[in-house]
Parts: C-alpha cells; structure tokens; sequence
C-alpha cells in the first residue's frame, strides 16, 4: 500500500488522536457505546429494509446481516452513533461486528468486507468527529470492532471428528487483515477483537494486526476482551481468564477485558482476576443482565450502572461500557457511575515466564 | 504443610524446576512412535493425558521420524489434545527440528507454548525471521547454543552464542526475555577423551554466566547425555544426573529433560560413588574417569551378590538420621534416634511434642515434596509413614505424662494439624486397601484421619462426622451400589445440613459419576479423587482458607460442564429395542453340540485349601495397581522410572508371602458345585435331579442392547445363550463357585496394626487378595481338567492362563457380563456359601472376607466374556418382572447400566 499525503496527513491526526486517549486514560475511566444490535432491532427492518435500494437484487437473504446496514441504511447506523455519544460514551465501536469474509459468507457478500470496514469507519468517524467539535474537552474515538467470527479455530465442530476443524489459522488470518485494513483506512483509532470464545481466533487475529502494523507503518492501539460463555469462569474454548492473558500479553495491548454472555453481577469476578494479573489497562462491557425467560436483556440502566460504579471504586477497570441489551439510558448511567472515579493502576506482576494451556503456567526468572 | 501441593493442583502453577518428560516424543519414546507409525492417535492420547496425571507441567510433543508425515502428525496429535481437557490445560512443548513442523504446530494451539528449538545454526537472518514468527504466534523458545560454526562447546562459545541470540532477540526481535530459554548444550563426558573431561564444567560455568549477564532468560537441557558413556550401568547414570543436576541447577538451570526415574537423591548417592561421579562432572582431577569406571562394575545394578547396607548416614546428627530413616523408610533404628531426640529436645527445655513438630514434620515433608513431584512412589510413602507412626507411638507416653502434668496444672494442650478427615467404606461394602492408603498419605501430611472402617451405614458416618467434628468427610467404594449409597450420603448430608467437603474414591467411582450423580445431591463442595497421590492436594486446597472458595467454585463448575458434556452424549446414545436384540441372539448350532456332563455332580467343599499350591498362579499386575505402579510385570521390574520401587515391593511381598504360606497366616476354603441346567428364554433354569423336573433355581440373565449395525456378525449377547434351551432337548449343565482366602487375614491386620505397620497391613490385605484371585483362577483350571473335565488335556503356562487362552469362563454376578448384583444371593443359595466356605455376603452382596471370589462357570466353547453395556426400560421392565422385584428396584441396583 503506497503511501500518499492524504494518508500521511490522516495519520497524524490520527496519531494526535491516540496521543489524547492515552492522556485521557491516564486520568480517567473511559466509557464505550452500548449495543447495537438491540438499536437496530428497534427499527423493525424486514428483507427489504436490510437489502435497501443497492441490494434489492442480491441472490441471498440478507435480514440479519446488521452489518450491511451501514451500506443500506447509513442514516440508521450514524443516529446509534449519535444516540451513544449523546448518552456521554467516550469510545463509539463500528457496526463490523461480522464484517469479515468468513463471517459474510453466510450471506454470499464476501466481496463487500473491504467495503463494510471501510464505510461503517467512517460513520462512526463522522459521528464521533461532530461531538469532539461540540465538546473539545472530551474528545471521542472510534475503536474498530472486530468479532470472532462464526468459526472456532480449536474446536472441531463434528463431535465424531475430534480433530477436524472448519476454519484454519491462515483463514483466520487473512480474513482479520482484509478487515482490519478497511478499518484503518476508513479512519477508526483503534482497534477492538471483541467477544473472543476462542483463543486460537484472536490469536489469528492479532497475528494478522501485527503482519499490517509492520508492513503499513501504522501503529494503533489495540484493545482484547474475550467472553466468558457462563459461570464455568472459562472461555468457550476452555481457557481460565489467566491463561487466555498469558496467550495473548505478547501483542501488548492497550487493554485486555471481558464482554458479553453475562451480566455485570455474574462478571466480576473475571473481571477482578484479570485485574489483578495485567500489566495493562483493563477493559469490561457486560450485557445487560442475564436474558429473561423470552430471551430478552430486562435489566435497568442504574442496575448495571451500580455494579460497574462498583468496580470503578474498587479499582478494577479502565474502560467499561456495555454489550447486549444495553441502551443509551445504560451508558448514561454508566458514564454517571464512573464519573470522578480514578481509573485503575496496571498490576506489576513480577517478570516470570508465563504460558498456558487451558489453564495458566509459570516460570519464575 | 500447605506446600506439599502438587503442582497441578495449586490454582496457577508457579514452578522452580521444570523437568520435561519425554513420553509424547517419537525420538524419546519407542513406545510413543510405535502407537503414532500405527496411527493409533487414541492410545497416543493415553500417553499424553497419563503423563499430565502424573503431575508433568508441560508435555513436548515430537513427531520427527523420517517415515511420518510429521507436519501432519503434529497438527492431527495437537488439535486432538485441544479436545481433551484433562490433557489441554497444560502447555505444550512444540518440539521439532524442522521449522514447517513447528510453524503447522503453532497454528493449531490456543495457549502459550514453547518452541524448541531455534538457533543460529543457518545463520543470523533465517534465525531473527523465525524468532519473528515465534514473538507473532505467542511462544516462548528454546534456543539452542549452536550457530553457523557448530554447536557451543566450550563455556565460552556457550556464553557468546547465548549472549548474541539474546542480544538479537530482546533489541531486533523483542522478545520477552523471560520467554527465552537457551540450552546451552549438554555433551557427555567420560567419555576417554581428554577434550571431553570439562564439557560438565562448561555447562555449569556458562549457565552461571548467562543467568549472571542475560537478566530473565531460563536455561534448558537435555540430561541423560552427560553419562552416555556409561549406559547400561544405572546405577552410576542416576548418581551423574544427580550429582550434575545438583549443581546446574544451584548454577540457575531451571528446566530440563530428565527421565524422573533415572535420577538418584543426592543426598543418597553412596559417598564414594558420589566422590567419584563429582570429580568427573566438576572435572577436579586428571584421573577421574578413571576412577569412576574403576568402582562402576561394582555398583551396576543386578551384578552379583546384594549391595552391602549403607551405614554410614548413621554417623550424621540425629535430626539428620531421623529424616533419612523417613525418606527411605527405614524403622532399625527409629526407637533409639526418636529417644535421643526427645532427651535433646527435654535437655534444651523443649518438649516431646517438638520432635514430631520438628524433625519428623520436615522429615515427612522431603517426602510429600518427593512424592508430588513424582520421584518417590505410595510403596515408599507408605513405608516412610510406618517409621512416623512407630516414632510417634514411641512419644505418646511421654505426651501422654506431660499432658497429665499440664492439666494438673490447669493447662490446656491445643494439638495442631492440617485437618481432620472422616473416611468410610460404605455400607454394604468391605473393600479398603485404597482407603487405608488414601489414610496413611493424608496421616503422613499431618491430617487427622478417623478410619471408621468397613460397611459403615450413613447414619453412623454422620454422627461420628458431627461427634468428632470433621473438616472433610471421605467416602470409599469398589462394587458398584456403593455409588448409589455415597450419592445417598450426599443427599442425606444436604438434608441434614452439612456443609464440609465430600471426598469419593475407590474403584468404580469415577469423576463422571461423582459430577453426574452425587455431586448434584449436595450443595457444599464434592469433589472425586483419583488416587492417593490426589488426595493431599484435594485437601490442602479444600482447608486452605484462601484457596478453598475458588477451588470449589472451579470445580464446581468443571463438574456442571461435565454433567451438560454426558447429558449431550447420552442423546447419542441409542440402543434398539429388547425385542430386537433378543432376536439377534447368538446363534449356536445346539444339534451339532454335546455338552460334557460334569464328573462330580452337585457340591464339591475344599477345607483349607493348601496356599502354597495357590502362590504359583499369582497375577502380579494388578498387585502393584494397588499401590499405584502402572506397569505390566514382569516388565515393571525393570521399568525406567518404578521399576526399582517395584522390586523393592516385589521382594517384600515375596518374603511375606514366604512366612505367610509357611507360618499359614490365612485359611482357603472354597465349594464348587455343577447340576443340570437349560436357558429359557433370557433365564437359565438350574435342575436338582437329572430329569431335570424339579428347578433349584432360575438364574435371570441381561441382554446387550446396542445396535449391531454393519456388523451382523456380532451378536446381542446374554450369558443365557450360551447354555442349550429347554426346549432343544439338549442335557446341559452349569457350574458354580465360591473361593476365599481371606479367612483369618483380620487377626494379621490387627497386629500390624497394633504395631503402627500400615505398609504391612495393606501389602498383607493386598496379598490375600491375589491369593484368592489365584484361587480362583487355579479352582477354574482344576474344573477344567478334573470336575467339569471338559478339557482334560489342557496344558497352559501361568501367562497363559492370566491371558484366559482357555475354554469356559467364569463370570461373577455384579461383573459385566452379568451386571446385577442380587443374583448372587441364587449363588449362595445354590452353594450355601456361608456354610461351606465361610463367606458372608453383605446388604450390597459384597463378600465378606473380602478378599474371596465367586461365580458361575459356563463351558460352551463360543461363551466368552462381555459386558452388557446400558440397557433400555423395556429390558428393565422385562428383567423386574421375571425375576419378581419392583421396576423401581431393579433401577436401583443396575442403575450403572441404565440407559435413561
């Protein structure tokens, strides 16, 4: 990729932007956006709502693919922005949750992943760049999300077949780095693998970051937060909070955290481990909650907000927001919550050679 | 105490030394690249998940053989492991000499594993690309000292090497130094060549340095290559391995590949071999190869007459005699040393107490620390436990007086230890030999145990567990209601509103069964212990009051994922219906069959059976699973790492056995008894005349259940085919027995007992048992050829007949073939057992000596044996009514074998 003026002038606003979120992490907590998924599904879009006019011919169905709406219904997806930087979230993620190749497949747009990271950056681009104009003092940044996939590198998903797999590391690999360049090029500051269920994924993932890192020059910051499936306290893949950090600390992420799959209350104490362990910035957006008996997130905004205030005082994070079922009304009182709360100090675990398996391994030096 | 842990079962494991085993390694292991060349991935996975239970910290996997397809066999090997949990939660070492089959390895782990190993043998720029790649995929990496002119020889092209990789590692590539470990090269010496004589030295000196100069970095090697020159000589190995460990690792060395067994305890090494193998590792003289070979004959294992004790740990000071009397088990000398501690300790104003405290306490934990770390076995353990308790036993009276002294006084004692822990075997059973260890481990780090025994009904183990006040509660089992009587105990504790810890072993217990069955009954913390060698950590992490919160939640929640995991597969699971199984019966051409008539028809009772007869027919094997040496004798003999535990066992068990047979410590009974006999249906029906008009009994027989698709030559078998029907007309007949030699075992058991002599207690119950299992095995011969006599000429050898290459079984009720119990009360009904032999059976229908065997005796040359696996309700309902009990009982009894 050639460079240009216009990319070496993006890329030092880029780079005054990351300058600014490191000083504002220094002094506080920050807060991300909510869910996007449960403000997509308040517009009710049946099959022509999601195709718009652009893909009224496509040969698939397309309901679901929310990603697709930042080509379809932009409008939609720039007002969720809008609706979360509003509500005070520092941090606003793309809508590119399954915006890779491996993902889109399902729906047969493989060839718009460039496309979808490309555009839905900069919808969020533009909406977080409006209200760093309205409050300079607080000025907003765009994290690029990038999800796991609908593969599991370490999982067969034959129960007969222990060793088959249906996705492979270079797959992995190479699908993140389309992904990730139409992130960086649509502008986003960040980037953000998000509700890892497998280790291996991320780890693709990260390889992949790190392959782009050096052969572009661009150098961003990088955010982890795997998921705990339920209160086994593991990764689906079976990793402890511990060894799936000691999988992944070589990348020296920006922060490492948790996200999805439990509510606030069930989280902690991940949340609390990993703390105590990282010697980088700790991140935490649970859902809203546990799903009700409809499957629906109930949980009120000051209910999770007074958890994550809890955490905040008890100085376990450093960015929190909110994943599903989360709402506007959810990250205003979160922004509330950890109003004022100093942020977290890293752990300064002494240097030790640390490894995993599904569980942590280490070497004192 | 806290920190005689296993490492694997400390919440995150920190370690010292890493020692790499080398099982999961086709260029380690013969047996290991036998079972990959075959493709046998399964039994592969065997080797890898024994090796993690028996504590390693980080398995290496090797697939390089010129004739594998080694990239593949990394991958396949590595994506399987990451489906077995037991296996995955340990890194893993990718080991290889070629960089593609450790890049496909990288690909397929999701931990952080080791690399091993680059190097700069292809020069600097292929080296930084790889270790490009190793810091991307996340490993940490073992560099080898080796660069474009050879591998590092000297301590100086070891350091420079070292200290070059290091530099380009940390400043081009950025690794983590911590995740760096050279390996600096261990070559052998004494090998004759003078160049060869400081190579030990060169090691020891550059692993200093490099520890010295490279801050964080670790230092690796391969250990059995130092004493090559003296293969086949174990003895002077295991001192060299000793004697250069010892001092590479005060050096910083703090991983390596070592063969556990192959490594002697410094401090045991005999002093002059230690001299000797000293001045040839640290090169301290110009002869000393010499002198090494000189004494090497006289030390190689097996040659000639007996080694000569060693007395000389007997000049050392007492607290030093006390814990070497411990660590090799030792009880010569223990009254006179323990007393001279005491009087030391009353001299300095201190108290019997301090003895215990003191030098038997740091004794006994050199033994927990050598046990969890796998370099002492249970035989040793428990010998070392014997020298405790006969110590201790030796002060009670003088703790007792003090005590008496103190109250008078108006002083209250307060004993301190880890624990108290209440164990059982449930009602209905009599097995205890695992219990009795389990016992002696927990005693030996300093828990109370209290042993309530055998058969101990629920009501009485609460009780006492209130009365004494218990930390944990200890049940064990080996027939297969004892499950549903512990799952019946954790209920009853949650009633009654316990909340210690439930502990469950023994040998049908399993952890798939604790987390499905019992554990759901209570709601405070259950937890399955394999072996003994668990049990202390279980423990320790189940008192630790920083640990315990988190180790119940953990396991907790690893036995819901196992109860959803089995629930998931029972869905897969289905068997066809009774009707078509019954249909595809075995089919045995009856017409073209003539079952021999038994010699000696109804009851045949042998009164003190002659047990030197029964000695010779002993199966060893399974001897030495009761202690928890896995081997197959008489190769275990000879085993690498249990195999001179294993002979020290085997003579001890030879030489009792001797005193046994000749001082005739146990009586051998046994009845035997054949009649006329024909199946009806699933049933077989036992006659009392040859008219076979009057039935004596009806034996009642399960059916396999499982779909026999695309394999319609086999069978949905029952014991009752392979006896000819009723209505054939064919005259056949049945037999049956009951063997014991258990008969006056519990006089023995109380005078070891009286005498503090667990490991003679256990090693007497578990000869009894071998003997009555030889009995068994001997009576089934003798049937054979001289009362059933359908085989008059048979000539096997004892391997061959443990290898049960002859006709007939003899399948006992409670066993799979056979899965129910209560048929067993036909049995003694048919033999009149009590009477005969002297053989009580329990509630459980567990025999009672325990160490006695029973069956019946089939002679159809096709019958063989099987298990009947799970079965349906419509079995179920079929089985309840022929044999006249309830539905809901019948499921009681086979609930091992339901199928819903």
């Amino acid at each position: 990729m050639p460079a240009t003026s216009s990319d070496a002038a993006n890329n030092t606003e880029r780079a005054q932007r990351i300058e600014a979120l490191n000083a504002a992490l220094k002094t506080r907590i920050l807060v991300l956006d909510g869910a996007m998924g449960t403000m997509i599904q308040r517009h009710k879009f049946d099959e022509s709502g999601y195709r718009g006019a652009r893909f009224a011919a496509h040969p698939k169905d397309v309901k679901g693919n929310n990603d697709l709406l930042i080509l379809s219904q932009p409008e939609v997806i720039l007002d969720i922005h809008r609706a979360y930087l509003e509500a005070g979230a520092d941090i606003v993620e793309t809508n590119t949750f399954s915006s890779t190749r491996i993902a889109q497949a399902d729906y047969g747009m493989e060839s718009l992943v460039y496309e979808l990271n490309f555009e839905g950056a900069k919808l969020a681009r533009r909406a977080c760049d409006e209200y760093t104009k309205k409050t300079p003092n607080k000025p907003r940044f765009v994290a690029g999300a990038i999800g796991p996939t609908n593969r599991t590198a370490s999982i067969s998903p034959d129960v007969n077949d222990p060793a088959f797999r249906n996705v492979t590391f270079d797959e992995l690999r190479a699908a993140f780095r389309e992904q990730v360049e139409g992130l960086v090029a649509g502008g986003v500051d960040l980037l953000l693998a998000e509700t890892i269920i497998d280790t291996l994924n991320a780890k693709a993932c990260m390889f992949a970051i790190d392959e782009f890192f050096e052969e572009s020059g661009v150098r961003i910051p990088v955010m982890i937060s795997g998921t705990i499936t339920d209160q086994s306290g593991r990764i689906l893949s079976g990793q402890t909070p511990e060894a799936f950090w000691n999988s992944l600390r070589h990348v020296k992420p920006l922060s490492i955290g948790l996200n999805c799959a439990l509510g606030a209350a069930q989280l902690r104490p991940y949340v609390a481990e990993l703390s105590r362990i990282a010697d980088v910035l700790v991140s935490a957006y649970p859902n809203a909650g546990l799903p009700n008996a409809f499957g629906e997130y109930d949980e009120l905004p000051h209910t999770t907000a007074g958890h994550i205030g809890a955490w905040a005082k008890d100085g376990l994070v450093n960015i929190v927001g909110g994943c599903c079922g989360t709402t506007p009304e959810h990250i205003k009182a979160i922004c509330e919550s950890v109003k004022g709360v100093a942020p977290r100090q890293p752990a300064h675990p002494p240097v030790s050679m640390r490894l995993s398996g599904l569980e942590p391994f280490q070497l004192a030096s | 105490m806290s920190d005689t842990l296993t490492a694997d079962e400390k919440p995150a494991a920190t370690a010292t030394f890493v020692n790499i085993g080398e099982r999961t390694n086709v260029t380690g292991s013969a047996k290991f690249k036998k079972l990959i060349m075959a493709g046998d991935f399964e039994a592969a996975l065997d080797v890898a998940r024994q090796q993690v239970e028996s504590g390693a910290q980080i398995i290496d996997i090797n697939m390089d053989e010129a004739m594998l397809d080694s990239e593949a066999s990394m991958v396949k090997f590595l994506n399987l492991i990451a489906a077995e949990p037991d296996i995955s939660r340990v890194p893993v070492m990718i080991d290889s000499s070629k960089w593609s089959v450790i890049e496909a390895g990288l690909k397929c782990v999701q931990g952080k594993p080791i690399v091993n190993s680059i190097s700069m043998k292809e020069g600097e720029e292929a080296f930084i690309a790889q270790a490009k790649k190793v810091k991307r995929y996340g490993a940490a990496v073992v560099v080898m000292a080796f660069d474009e002119k050879g591998q590092a020889d000297t301590e100086e092209r070891k350091v420079e090497i070292c200290t070059k990789s290091y530099k380009i590692l940390t400043e081009k590539v950025g690794i983590a130094p911590e995740d760096i470990i050279f390996d600096p090269n261990i070559f052998a010496v004494a090998t004759g060549i003078e160049e060869h004589n400081n190579y030990a030295i060169d090691f020891i000196n550059a692993t200093k340095r490099i520890k010295a100069t490279l801050p964080h970095c670790h230092i690796s090697g391969g250990v059995s290559n130092i004493s090559f020159s003296f293969r086949g000589n174990e003895q002077v190995r295991e001192a060299m391995h000793s004697v250069f460990l010892y001092h590479a690792i005060k050096a910083g060395m703090d991983m390596g590949i070592v063969n556990a067994g192959q490594l002697a305890v410094y401090e045991d090494i005999p002093p002059e071999l230690k001299e000797r193998a000293e001045d040839v590792i640290l090169n301290r003289r110009p002869d000393a190869t010499d002198r090494l070979l000189e004494i090497a004959e006289k030390y190689k294992a097996g040659a000639g007459a007996a080694r000569v004790a060693d007395l000389t740990w007997r000049n050392a000071d007492v607290n030093k005699r006390l814990s070497h009397a411990l660590v090799n088990g030792i009880t010569d000398y223990i009254d006179a040393d323990t007393e001279e501690a005491r009087a030391n300790a009353e001299k300095s104003g201190g108290r019997p107490l301090d003895v215990i405290e003191g030098p038997l306490m740091d004794g006994m934990n050199v033994v927990g620390d050598l046990f969890g770390a796998g370099k002492m076995f249970l035989p040793q353990v428990v010998k070392s436990a014997r020298v405790m308790k006969k110590s201790v036993a030796y002060l009670i009276p003088f703790i007792e007086a003090e005590k008496a002294r103190n109250a008078a006084l108006g002083i209250v004692d307060a004993s301190k230890n880890n624990g108290k822990i209440l164990m059982a075997t449930v009602k209905g059973d009599v097995h205890d030999i695992g219990k009795n260890i389990v016992g002696v481990v927990l005693q030996c780090n300093n828990y109370e145990v209290v042993d309530l025994g055998v058969m101990v009904s629920c009501a009485k183990i609460l009780e006492t567990a209130r009365e004494v006040k218990a930390d944990i509660i200890g049940l064990s089992g080996l027939i297969t209601p004892s499950l549903d009587e512990m799952a019946y105990v954790a209920r009853e504790m949650e009633r009654e509103g316990f909340t210690i810890p439930l502990l469950i072993g023994g040998a049908t217990t399993s952890k798939v069964h604790t987390a499905v069955k019992i554990a759901p009954g209570y709601s405070h913390s259950t937890v399955y212990v394999p072996d003994a060698s668990r049990a202390v950590g279980v423990a320790g992490n189940l008192m630790s009051a920083t640990a315990r919160d988190a180790y119940g939640a953990e396991i907790k929640a690893e036995y819901a994922r196992m109860r959803d995991a089995h629930a998931r597969q029972q869905q897969n699971k289905k068997r066809q219906t009774f009707a078509a199984a019954q249909a595809n019966k075995v089919k045995i051409d009856w017409a073209a069959y003539t079952p021999e008539k038994p010699r000696t028809m109804g009851l045949t009772v042998f009164e003190d059976y002659d047990l030197a007869e029964l000695t010779r027919t002993i199966d060893w094997t399974p001897f030495f699973q009761t202690w928890e040496l896995a081997g197959k004798y008489p190769d275990i003999l000879n085993d690498a790492i249990v195999g001179k535990t294993a002979r020290n066992l085997y003579n001890d068990a030879q030489a009792m056995l001797q005193r046994l047979v000749g001082e005739k410590w146990l009586t051998a009974k046994a009845v035997i008894g054949f009649w006329p006999a024909n199946s009806v249906g699933d049933d077989i029906e036992v006659y009392a005349d040859a008219g076979r008009t009057k039935v004596l009994a009806t034996l009642h027989h399960l059916r396999q259940q499982m779909f026999r698709e695309g394999d319609s030559a086999r069978a949905n078998m029952s014991l009752a085919d392979f006896v000819a029907p009723k209505d054939g007309g064919v005259a056949d007949y049945i037999g049956a027995f009951a063997v014991t030699s258990g008969l006056d075992l519990e006089k023995k058991v109380a005078e070891f007992e009286r005498d503090h002599d667990d490991y003679n207690s256990i090693l007497v119950k578990a000869l009894a048992d071998r003997l009555a299992e030889a009995f068994a095995e001997r009576m089934h011969q003798r049937v054979r050829k001289e009362f059933w006599a359908y085989a008059p000429d048979e000539k096997l050898s004892n391997e061959e007949l443990i290898a049960e290459k002859y006709r007939g079984i003899r399948p006992a009720p409670g066993y799979p073939a056979c899965p129910d119990h209560t048929e067993k009360a036909l049995l003694w009904k048919l033999l009149d057992a009590e009477r005969n032999a002297g053989i009580k059976l329990t509630d459980s229908f567990a025999m009672w000596p325990a160490a006695a065997v029973s069956g019946f005796y089939f002679a159809h040359p096709d019958v063989e044996y099987f298990g009947v696996g799970k079965i349906e309700r419509d079995q179920v309902e079929d089985y309840a009514k022929r044999k006249g009990m309830s539905v809901a009982e019948i499921e009681r009894w086979l609930a091992p074998n339901l199928n819903y």
